[in-house]
């Protein structure tokens, strides 16, 4: 049986890079007694897999991982199990029982909403609201994506699929499919410049609101949560 | 809007954990730290391991100590490790006191400091944990406001080269007298006395205490030690080792803490025994610990269980001096394996020796064809493996290792020393010539249609640095040239072999050992060079990358201290030692005779076969003194 399990990332865990996430449900898992499914051969692993790495210093109001059980009590149980072996940090936010035919959650990850907030509380996006719309008006906002083999020119406008500001915040809906992700920096400094906000990266606090498959077609996405896809257990 | 919460309670700003490497390292809160309300405490406890988070956050008397002093309602103990040289850099630019994970409060507002001395290479990084928690390098310039610094570990069994940073060392195993030592500093504080008033009685009432403030030092003409005597009443001129003689008795962490990022040992680590019967005499940890004493098979079982289910480890391990003496190791490894299928945890067996049994276990629980064998023959030929008392023949070897080949193993590592004491080139020649009989053996035994890939021999050596409390402490230790040309040696003769393809050859750099072998049997004197070293910028020097040779041969030459006086020098029979007022169980006559002994090329019988009167029955307990039902030698 899969399942999927939607967790937070908040606080001092913010520090604690993708690898290490893995490695903590690793254990956490083992801790909660959880029935997981493992490979086989001499050094069987846990049928695992993560819907897409948070950057270090960021926060998540939903991070995806997907698990293969043998057997579990209900869904409440299971997320009891694993709260309490969860410090600070990391909440169990959902837990359900994906179709047989399910894709994994990274395969599944279309789009994703971000928030970003000031550090400082004494500032906010809360006056920016005209210069957002003009900054959406744009046909092309080009940013210049540096790989270890390429340096690539593009345009994300396409990719913002929603952005507004609410509560002083910038929040905005973007691509994050393994073909077209926009990195939440690319949309707030493009912004930012056109904007004339001054601020560092450091003093700004990004965190992921949703992560979300397509359950539409290409030329028209229906975006919905996750954990949407499945039932209750 | 509903946002989490984000705002940092942390020592580090953002800014700060965002530009170092792994920050990880610095943020606390890991699974099973223990949080207490600190003004429910009386004690504040910080134990520090001086170097990074990976390598102390795998070191299992931390993690017994953390867990033992944390039992105690009246104490919080928090964990505290050298920060990486990325961020000790900003902490020294920016002035942000060094910190504790789990409080995050400066270490300067602890009631004690633990330094845990497990190397003499991380000397310095003492001094950068002091520096950085501003808290003055020398004992004597400490004020009412600073920690107690207290020492513990191996290292402590000659700790007069860091003397000078120290208030106390606390000299043998931790689990007995620090309770007493914990109600003296209460009782001292809530009288309103001095710390001075505290170390005094500390040093007169508790055992295995030892102030070095309270001991005077005189030498002789010639450098040696000619007195080493206590200026207080009351304060023993000889110090005893604490010692647990019921390792069932004492508390062993259920719930160790576990790290978010990848460490050295990351797994749990069962300690099986304590002590050695083997009494190698270049090995100081066989004696230091003596005698040997066993845990309960049932008590360890409910102990492996209870630690998976409590961490989460995907993988155990046994500790031990020597796992195959171990009297019930077959019962224990069962047990293991039983859980290891239903829970899929994996067992790692270090120290085995190799033989039928070792092997079939770890055929069972390894990819033969990805693991390797290790055979720690230390030295080369019989006569040098007599003299220094390893008892491992080459048809001990030959056999495991055919064993191994028929098993489906066709890596082999090979432990060596060089420079040992009496060695010759024949002795050095002997160690290509082990490797190349071994290679040779797997195309004897293993049929080419049988065969899984062609042989691997690894021929390790590491340079021999004679240590306090072994026979070997009157060794005249080599020179860097000396040790590099034994190098040169092992490698030509290497090369000479007919299967000198399959053999690769490693050894190391010869540094670090000449200044490891001062440390060891250094003096109160050596202490101006650390300290020196430090100030010019030394840290990390078990970190080859930050070693800095010639910063810390300029220093000896600036402090006039001779390196070949604690090294190359040959001491005599009746020489005192720095360490002689330590009593550690064995004696120094038995040394002495292991000594004469080991020149005379003869091997002395382990405990098991005969006891060898080395003293360590006193503490009631070891073989001896079992077989002799419970009466001392």
């Amino acid at each position: 049986m899969k399942i999927r399990v939607k967790f937070s990332k908040y606080g001092v865990l913010r520090f604690i890079g993708h690898l290490d996430v893995m490695r903590f449900f690793q254990k956490a898992i083992r801790r909660a007694g959880i029935d997981i499914a493992y490979s086989g051969g001499y050094s069987p692993h846990q049928i695992m897999t993560f819907a897409s790495p948070l950057g270090v210093g960021m926060c998540s109001m939903a991070e995806y991982m997907d698990i293969e059980v043998h057997s579990h009590q209900g869904g409440a149980d299971m997320m009891e199990r694993l709260q309490n072996t969860c410090p600070k940090g990391i909440d169990i936010l959902n837990v359900r029982l994906l179709p047989d035919k399910a894709g994994n959650a990274m395969a599944s990850v279309a789009a994703a909403k971000y928030a970003i907030a000031f550090k400082d509380k004494s500032r906010s996006f809360a006056d920016c609201a005209g210069q957002l719309e003009k900054y959406l008006s744009q046909d092309e906002i080009m940013i210049t994506k540096e790989t270890k083999k390429s340096t690539q020119n593009i345009n994300i406008r396409p990719g913002i699929y929603a952005c507004s500001i609410e509560d002083g915040v910038l929040v905005f809906t973007v691509d994050a499919s393994s073909a077209g992700n926009i990195r939440p920096s690319f949309v707030y400094e493009t912004f930012m410049k056109f904007a004339a906000i001054e601020a560092k990266e450091i003093e700004l606090q990004t965190i992921r609101l949703e992560t979300y498959t397509n359950i539409g077609t290409a030329e028209k996405p229906e975006f919905v949560p996750l954990d949407a896809v499945g039932e209750e257990f | 809007m509903q946002l989490p919460d984000f705002e940092n309670h942390l020592a580090l700003s953002d800014e700060i954990l965002m530009t170092v490497e792994k920050p990880a390292r610095y943020i606390g809160n890991e699974v099973n730290a223990v949080i207490k309300d600190k003004n429910t405490v009386d004690i504040r406890f910080a134990m520090c391991f001086p170097d990074v988070y990976e390598i102390g956050m795998s070191h299992l008397g931390i993690q017994i100590l953390y867990d033992m002093f944390n039992r105690y309602e009246d104490t919080w103990c928090e964990r505290v490790y050298s920060p990486w040289v990325d961020l000790d850099q900003i902490m020294r630019e920016k002035k942000i006191p060094l910190f504790a994970l789990e409080s995050q409060d400066p270490i300067k507002e602890f009631d004690f400091l633990g330094i845990t001395l497990q190397y003499e290479m991380c000397y310095t990084n003492i001094l950068q944990v002091l520096d950085l928690s501003g808290i003055p390098l020398l004992a004597t310039e400490r004020s009412e406001e600073d920690p107690i610094v207290i020492g513990g570990g191996p290292c402590t069994y000659n700790p007069e080269p860091i003397a000078p940073f120290f208030d106390m060392f606390y000299i043998g195993e931790g689990e007995t007298a620090y309770r007493k030592l914990l109600d003296i500093y209460k009782e001292n504080k809530k009288a309103g006395k001095s710390r001075r008033e505290f170390l005094l009685r500390a040093a007169q009432e508790v055992p295995g205490m030892y102030v070095p403030s309270f001991y005077e030092v005189t030498y002789k003409e010639d450098g040696t030690i000619s007195s080493f005597i206590p200026t207080k009443e009351g304060v023993p001129a000889k110090i005893t080792k604490e010692i647990v003689m019921d390792l069932d008795s004492v508390p062993y962490p259920m719930k160790p803490v576990v790290s978010y990022t990848k460490v050295t040992q990351d797994r749990v680590v069962l300690e099986i025994q304590r002590g050695c019967i083997r009494g190698c005499r270049f090995c100081q940890a066989g004696q230091l610990y003596r005698p040997v004493r066993e845990k309960n098979v049932e008590t360890l079982k409910s102990y492996a269980a209870q630690m998976l289910s409590n961490t989460g480890q995907e993988e155990i391990s046994l500790s031990s001096l020597s796992s195959s003496d171990y009297s019930q190791l077959e019962e224990l490894i069962d047990y293991l394996m039983d859980i290891s299928k239903e829970k899929k945890v994996n067992i790692s067996l270090p120290s085995l020796r190799i033989d039928a049994f070792s092997l079939d276990v770890m055929g069972k629980v390894q990819d033969v064809k990805k693991s390797s064998l290790t055979f720690a023959p230390e030295a080369g030929s019989q006569r040098l493996r007599n003299v220094i008392n390893k008892g491992l023949t080459e048809e001990v070897i030959l056999n495991g290792a055919g064993l191994a080949f028929e098993g489906g193993w066709s890596r082999v590592k090979l432990y060596f020393m060089l420079g040992l004491p009496t060695e010759t080139e024949e002795d050095i020649w002997g160690i290509a010539e082990l490797s190349n009989k071994i290679a040779a053996l797997y195309y004897e035994r293993i049929p080419k249609e049988k065969r899984n890939g062609a042989v691997q021999i690894v021929a390790s050596t590491s340079f021999f640095i004679p240590k306090p409390f072994t026979p070997f402490q009157w060794a005249r230790m080599c020179t860097k040239d000396e040790f590099l040309e034994k190098a040169k040696l092992t490698k030509h003769a290497v090369h000479s072999q007919l299967n000198q393809k399959r053999i690769k050859y490693n050894w190391h750099e010869a540094d670090v050992s000449v200044l490891e072998g001062v440390f060891a049997r250094g003096d109160r004197r050596v202490a101006d060079v650390i300290l020196k070293a430090y100030e010019k910028g030394c840290i990390y020097d078990a970190w080859g990358e930050y070693f800095k040779n010639d910063v810390w041969m300029e220093c000896f030459e600036e402090c006039n201290v001779d390196i070949g006086f604690y090294t190359t020098r040959e001491r005599d029979l009746d020489e005192v030692f720095p360490w002689d007022f330590l009593d550690c169980g064995v004696n120094k006559e038995f040394l002495k005779r292991e000594w004469l002994r080991a020149q005379k090329e003869e091997v002395t019988p382990n405990c098991k076969m005969q006891c060898q009167g080395c003293g360590a029955a006193r503490f009631g307990g070891g073989i001896c003194f079992e077989e002799k039902g419970g009466a001392a030698e």
